[in-house]
């Protein structure tokens, strides 16, 4: 028989590989980041449910439902490991796990319905009591044999003394939203408590024995960045970018960040040591290979630097981006994330241009960058509530004139998402 | 006979003796013992193998002997011997009362396990919206808004929560009890009692000058059903009983409930010409529909709705059942037991048939001195066997107890016992150990 739907109460038992600890964590946080992206999208919780429950599907099935139960269990406790420590981050899991919940429970609900018979006189009551509830437009639609439960009024009785409830014969009609509501408030109760207990219990008991094992892959996990990382492109060598192509390809396909760079470089033949740094990346990312890299770098530098300058200052950086020197490693691209965290100073013009140009800086540089009027307000509007990737999304709609169903979160998905439009 | 036990006539000995005096021959002689202790037993008292002995004496009984108080009971003799002015009920407790302090402090501590769900209406909460007296008066002009309150709890109890053996007593002197005595009532926790309270809440007391309702634009079916019997109560005994609208602060008081100065204005001038409380009030619907409909007329729909509900309110004001909340929330509150005798006014706390709440006359109701008498001169006209006390208005008074709440209550001890037989059995055949 199928497990019950979980409300963690009980520690999970057994064994488990650190691989799998992190992984089942990994894949439980995509679900949870992308209920906070449909919420900042504005959708409302009837909308959401049924993209929720395909996140949860598509991250957290398995082969059974003893793996699909036991990767549940352990996924969120690994969760309140990582999201415990501050409130900020409580907050966050705890509103995406309600979330979450909500949806599987009434998924749950939807399965285990049995019709109720309803008499006419009946649904006329059950219509009555929905009329009389504040806040609830009631229409005889919603009254339907699968949108209420039949319960002993015991069970219920705060819907009883607020007379939220139709009562027959000591039996209460709760309706769906209504049982929802019911379960969830001492879900989120016990929640809210445990992660406050876990944070303190965190500190004192597992931290000292775990700094060097757990500690630090369970703290990450509250940063970490989920989607594909562009690096180690399997890409055929002829459909690599040349130095040549940049140009053209900062003005059909880079985003704002990585134009202005452009821009910033071609101009002033110069970069600071992080714009530098953020851009090489990028260029790295979208296939350049090292010695285009190096052309372009000193091509783009040679009015203001001597070519000996240029091979004993900068080209060790580069090849390192390209862990062809030093530690050797092959280093990632920078994510959304990492940009809008890091903040430009004087003569710099690294970051996110979404956080840090005034409106009037966004608006020119978006009507240079080609968007269309209406989605540069929406850019411009987005980016003012502090939603920079929502913002650049739109600009991206806007210059390729069709929907980002995916959302930014890295400059180089921009990229490709744009060149898969342009084809 | 009458169809409630009236006073006899004034017998030389009893009714000029003082009540307390009397209380040794009422217990001996008068007090319903045994149908006490067979309701209160709930199948407890009988040979049945499942029968608990020791349910009954687990029970909380408060006995007030001028101002003392004991708990504990063997009852009969217990009244008998200590003549009590005032006896109260409390919950059935894990262990008997008198052992309460060896096991208030240890593991299992010293707790209620069942109790009847209790109700407590008093005339005195009403006090704003009567007009023939204050405070401990009562009599047949405000005793109707008592008889809706009867009315309204019984349907509600019956229809919506499904209880079946409910009991309306008499309390004495100024209102009503109501014991609900179903075995899933008894064992309702205190939460469950409060939100069955609340249930019935309506008014919530006073806020300047205008009472403070729970109510929705829209009704709740409960609601519905009990403002269409409030409003017959209302129009056909309340208001014209009480004239309510004859004093000046009544008035002002139920023009408050009307939405805006205008309208007031408007009945205050229809007034003026009509005299007598009825008229009164048909002017005062008269006028609000006719300002409903010219609202209406002007595509004011909202405002014509809340027009014709003032009227509601005023209805919900004067006659819904005020209910005090705390009897009922809590399982150890002790409530007085249906036939004590009320210590100032000498008449007995007797059953009140919901079906004749409006014929209840609360001036009549019969007296210990009364009874007493009757005693005296039935005596000897009493049928082989059988005892004195049934050929006296008491007689009357427990047959109403048993057809409202005991006989009706053994069908559920029985199939109680029955049932815990069965589970018996059943474990016995598991080879669990019982």
């Amino acid at each position: 028989s199928k497990p019950a739907l979980s409300m963690y109460r009980a520690l999970p038992d057994g064994e488990i590989a650190i691989e799998e600890f992190e992984r089942f964590a990994m894949d439980r946080l995509r679900v949870l980041k992308g209920i906070e992206d449909l919420k900042v999208k504005g959708f409302r919780f009837d909308q959401m449910e049924p993209k929720i429950l395909e996140l949860y599907e598509q991250h957290m099935g398995g082969a059974t439902s003893e793996e699909r139960h036991r990767k549940d269990i352990i996924s969120h406790f690994v969760l309140r490991l990582a999201y415990c420590s501050t409130d900020d981050l409580r907050r966050w899991l705890l509103a995406q796990e309600c979330d979450l919940f909500r949806a599987r429970f009434n998924q749950m609900l939807a399965d285990e319905q049995v019709p109720q018979e309803f008499s006419e006189e009946l649904r006329e009551k059950l219509l009555q009591v929905l009329m009389s509830l504040p806040g609830v437009k009631a229409t005889a639609g919603m009254v339907t044999a699968d949108s209420f439960y039949k319960v002993p009024f015991e069970q219920v009785p705060d819907l009883v003394a607020s007379r939220r409830v139709y009562l027959q014969a000591g039996f209460a009609y709760v309706s769906r939203d209504q049982m929802s509501s019911l379960v969830i408030q001492p879900f989120r109760a016990a929640l809210s408590k445990a992660l406050t207990v876990t944070a303190r219990r965190w500190e004192v008991v597992v931290a000292p024995g775990e700094a060097d094992r757990l500690a630090p892959m369970v703290q990450s996990l509250s940063r970490r960045y989920l989607g594909p990382d562009f690096s180690n492109r399997e890409v055929d060598d002829d459909k690599r970018p040349k130095a040549a192509d940049i140009p053209r390809l900062a003005r059909e396909s880079f985003p704002l960040c990585m134009a202005t760079m452009y821009d910033a470089l071609h101009e002033k033949h110069h970069l600071k040591h992080d714009g530098r740094l953020q851009f090489r990346l990028f260029l790295k990312g979208i296939g350049l290979p090292l010695d285009q890299a190096l052309h372009f770098w000193r091509t783009e530098m040679a009015p203001v630097t001597p070519t000996e300058k240029f091979t004993k200052e900068y080209e060790y950086g580069i090849k390192h981006s390209y862990g062809k020197e030093g530690k050797r490693t092959d280093y990632t691209p920078y994510t959304c994330a990492k940009i809008v965290s890091s903040i430009p100073g004087v003569d710099q013009v690294h970051g996110c241009p979404y956080r840090t140009f005034n409106q009037q800086s966004l608006r020119s540089a978006l009507g240079r960058l080609q968007v269309s009027p209406a989605k540069i307000e929406e850019a411009v509007g987005k980016a003012a509530a502090g939603h920079y990737q929502l913002a650049c999304a739109a600009a991206w709609e806007g210059k390729h004139g069709c929907s980002c169903d995916s959302g930014i979160n890295h400059p180089n998905q921009y990229f490709e998402e744009s060149r898969k439009a342009l084809q | 006979m009458a169809p409630y036990p009236q006073a006899g006539p004034t017998g030389t000995d009893f009714t000029s003796v003082g009540v307390q005096d009397m209380m040794k021959l009422y217990y001996s002689r008068l007090f319903p013992t045994q149908e006490m202790a067979k309701w209160l037993a709930y199948g407890n008292d009988s040979k049945h193998p499942q029968s608990d002995p020791s349910f009954f004496p687990r029970r909380e009984f408060c006995f007030t002997l001028d101002g003392d108080i004991f708990g504990g009971a063997e009852l009969a003799a217990a009244l008998k011997d200590r003549c009590p002015s005032k006896l109260d009920i409390g919950p059935v407790y894990n262990v008997e009362p008198q052992r309460r302090a060896a096991y208030q402090n240890s593991a299992q501590g010293f707790v209620p396990v069942e109790r009847e769900l209790v109700f407590d209406i008093d005339l005195t909460d009403y006090d704003d919206v009567r007009t023939c007296g204050q405070g401990g008066h009562i009599c047949t002009k405000c005793w109707p808004l008592m008889a809706a309150a009867i009315q309204i709890l019984d349907q509600g109890l019956r229809r919506d929560f499904g209880f079946r053996h409910i009991l309306f007593v008499f309390s004495g002197r100024r209102g009503v009890h109501c014991w609900v005595c179903d075995e899933r009532a008894r064992k309702l926790s205190d939460e469950q009692r409060s939100a069955i309270a609340s249930y019935f809440a309506v008014y919530k007391g006073q806020e300047r000058g205008v009472a403070k309702l729970v109510l929705t634009s829209d009704d709740h079916p409960a609601i519905a059903r009990a403002y269409a019997l409030l409003r017959e109560a209302f129009e056909e005994r309340i208001l014209p009983q009480q004239q309510l609208l004859e004093e000046e602060e009544v008035r002002k008081a139920v023009l408050a409930y009307l939405p805006n100065d205008a309208i007031r204005s408007a009945v205050r001038q229809r007034w003026q010409g009509v005299h007598g409380s009825e008229a009164r009030w048909e002017a005062l619907k008269e006028e609000v529909e006719a300002e409903a409909q010219a609202l209406e007329r002007g595509k004011k729909g909202w405002e014509a709705r809340a027009m014709r509900r003032s009227l509601k309110a005023v209805v919900f004001a004067c006659a819904y059942p005020r209910l005090d909340m705390e009897v009922s929330k809590k399982m150890n509150h002790l409530l007085k037991a249906p036939f004590c005798v009320h210590p100032k006014t000498g008449k007995v706390c007797v059953p009140v048939r919901p079906e004749e709440a409006y014929e209840f006359d609360p001036d009549t109701v019969c007296t210990v001195g009364g009874l007493l008498n009757q005693l005296n001169s039935s005596g000897s006209a009493a049928a082989q066997g059988e005892e004195p006390w049934r050929a006296t208005d008491m007689g009357l008074a427990v047959d109403t107890f048993r057809q409202c709440l005991l006989d009706g209550l053994q069908e559920e001890v029985r199939a109680g016992l029955a049932r815990k037989s069965r589970a018996a059995a059943a474990a016995a055949e598991a080879g669990l150990a019982f």
